[in-house]
């Protein structure tokens, strides 16, 4: 019987190993690849819809010694974004690498990273995740230093480093659970963890590795530079969906394996770090000269939104209201990576066709090319939480819980990163409206500005207004 | 006795990797705090695999073995871009 989660890692891996061997066919061959692995990607989803987690022990072999494959409503959310993306990252891709070249090292590596990541949302024990964390961390580097500049290679080279500094502590800290329970199934794991010096160890240094992967504050020195510098397909992966996946690793440990040990000063403490990262992130985002480095900060503030969610998870009792929260947090990060992903893939045109991406000489954009400007202002709809983007569903959850928890102080962080976010998407939007509006042609460039478009699109509109069918896939809620 | 002292061992070469790298600037220094650190970890692995009279437990060790191959395939790819951005600066 095929296997719908081993096939989600396989294709694309597939794919990347072919357009490795027969590089003159790259580009034919990872557009193939991409759109099988969506379809691979669509079937885990019909699959999770129906039966609410799906389990697969890979050739037969039981643990420990075999690999096993689980999706629950959690993975397959982030699966189908990461395939949203990865299709929209693609499609972009055929237009922005014009010379044969680029293409050809773009394809192999961006297809590794595709399986990487959906290895790492559906790998169920520790070490495989760690596996696949240095897969994701070697591939988005090799990606990210694709333009061969200086400031590209330096700065993802100490994106390299950085990153096998926090898979070393992750690393560290999986020795001592595997010392202490014997076991690294993330299951077996959470039935059998106790709170204590060794367990607390193990989450404090596992969260630390993690942290300098998600660039949650103060550990985000390298995203900026790093992603700022890519090129813009790739900056689009690494902001959207990277990040993202360490920050679920994060997800999974605080709130399944390590629940017990979680104290509320140690979920209060990531708050307060989420808090920190919202109000600088988004006050550099706003101070920035360039398009592609507001994207960049503004990405550090979006993960400080979703480790708001940690204190109020863990104050909150089992029920329906957490159940709510949960699915906001869910939807929080789905509207960021589809938007983030949009923004950066309109930043990448409007560089080109400025020959720079400085926010304050952007005037006239807005006539030159109308539908990424769209997309710009699109994208900033959802990074500001305005309706009905999904993120203003998860931002109104986050703060009703607040209010019910007695945790009121995170409503202002929200309402001050709420605030400057407005700023600086309408920063940018006045520079690029600076001129006598006559555009002639909506769309210039189909090929890449469609796929911008309805990424953004995807996060304003699709989640905002279908967020109930997340209800549903995350199992929760059910008859409400 | 002996596995505390290899375990010991590790976690020591953990601590002084992890100091070399924040403390030193050039990149094949950190490269090779990272390979100390990284040897910390497989030491500790190591050391917990022995379980006395039975054989020992070869989870760890088939750990070690894909921790070792990862560890290599970045310390090259980190080369590789150093020497990039070296060749770089020598041309100009």
């Amino acid at each position: 019987m095929v296997d719908s989660l081993a096939l989600a890692v396989s294709v694309p891996l597939v794919g990347g190993l072919l357009a490795t061997a027969i590089p003159k066919r790259a580009q034919a061959l990872g557009l193939l690849a991409s759109l099988v692995a969506v379809i691979a990607v669509a079937w885990v989803l019909v699959g999770v819809w129906q039966e609410g987690s799906l389990r697969s022990e890979l050739g037969g072999w039981a643990a420990p010694l075999g690999i096993a494959l689980v999706a629950d409503g959690l993975s397959a959310a982030l699966l189908a974004m990461a395939a949203l993306v990865a299709l929209g990252v693609g499609v972009y891709a055929t237009g922005y690498f014009r010379r044969g070249d680029a293409a050809a090292h773009f394809w192999p590596l961006w297809l590794l990273l595709w399986a990487a990541l959906n290895g790492l949302l559906l790998a169920a024990d520790l070490f495989n995740i760690y596996v696949t964390l240095e897969l994701l961390g070697l591939t988005a580097a090799a990606l990210g230093a694709l333009t061969g500049s200086v400031e590209a290679v330096s700065a993802n080279l100490r994106y390299l480093l950085v990153g096998l500094l926090g898979s070393m502590t992750y690393l560290l800290g999986v020795a001592l659970l595997y010392t202490a329970h014997g076991t690294l199934d993330l299951g077996l794991l959470a039935a059998v963890i106790q709170p204590g010096p060794v367990a607390a160890s193990a989450l404090v240094l596992m969260t630390a590795g993690l942290a300098l992967k998600a660039a949650l504050f103060p550990l985000h020195f390298w995203l900026p530079p790093a992603h700022a510098n890519a090129p813009a397909p790739v900056s689009a992966a690494l902001s959207a969906l990277v990040v993202k996946a360490a920050f679920y690793l994060i997800l999974r440990l605080w709130l399944d394996v390590f629940a017990p040990v979680v104290t509320p000063w140690a979920a209060s403490l990531m708050g307060l770090l989420g808090a920190m990262a919202i109000i600088w992130g988004s006050w550099r985002a706003l101070r920035s000269e360039r398009l592609k480095l507001l994207a960049a900060y503004s990405t550090v503030a979006q993960i400080g939104y979703l480790c708001l969610f940690i204190p109020l998870l863990q104050a909150l009792p089992p029920g329906s209201e957490r159940d709510d929260l949960f699915v906001a947090l869910v939807l929080m990060a789905l509207t960021h990576g589809l938007a983030k992903a949009g923004l950066f893939l309109a930043a990448g045109l409007v560089q080109r066709d400025a020959g720079h991406d400085r926010i304050d000489d952007l005037g006239g954009t807005a006539q030159n090319m109308p539908a990424t400007t769209f997309t710009i202002a699109l994208a900033g709809t959802a990074l500001i939480g305005l309706p009905p983007s999904g993120s203003f569903i998860g931002k109104w959850i986050l703060m009703t819980s607040a209010i019910e928890s007695g945790q009121w102080w995170w409503i202002l962080v929200i309402l001050v990163g709420t605030l400057l976010a407005a700023a600086y998407v309408f920063r940018v939007l006045s520079r690029a409206f600076n001129l006598e509006p006559t555009p002639r042609r909506f769309v210039t460039q189909a090929r890449t500005e469609v796929p911008a478009l309805l990424l953004a699109l995807a996060s304003v509109a699709v989640l905002g207004l279908a967020a109930d069918s997340l209800w549903r896939l995350l199992g929760m809620g059910e008859g409400a | 006795m002996a596995q505390l002292l290899y375990g010991g061992a590790g976690v020591v070469l953990f601590a002084l990797g992890l100091w070399a790298f924040l403390v030193y600037t050039p990149l094949l220094r950190k490269l090779i705090a990272l390979n100390i650190m990284g040897s910390g970890v497989f030491h500790l692995l190591i050391a917990i695999a022995e379980r006395g009279e039975l054989p020992p437990d070869p989870v760890p060790h088939a750990l070690v073995l894909t921790g070792i191959v990862v560890a290599v395939s970045a310390t090259a790819l980190a080369l590789a871009m150093g020497r990039r951005l070296e060749e770089d600066e020598g041309g100009r």
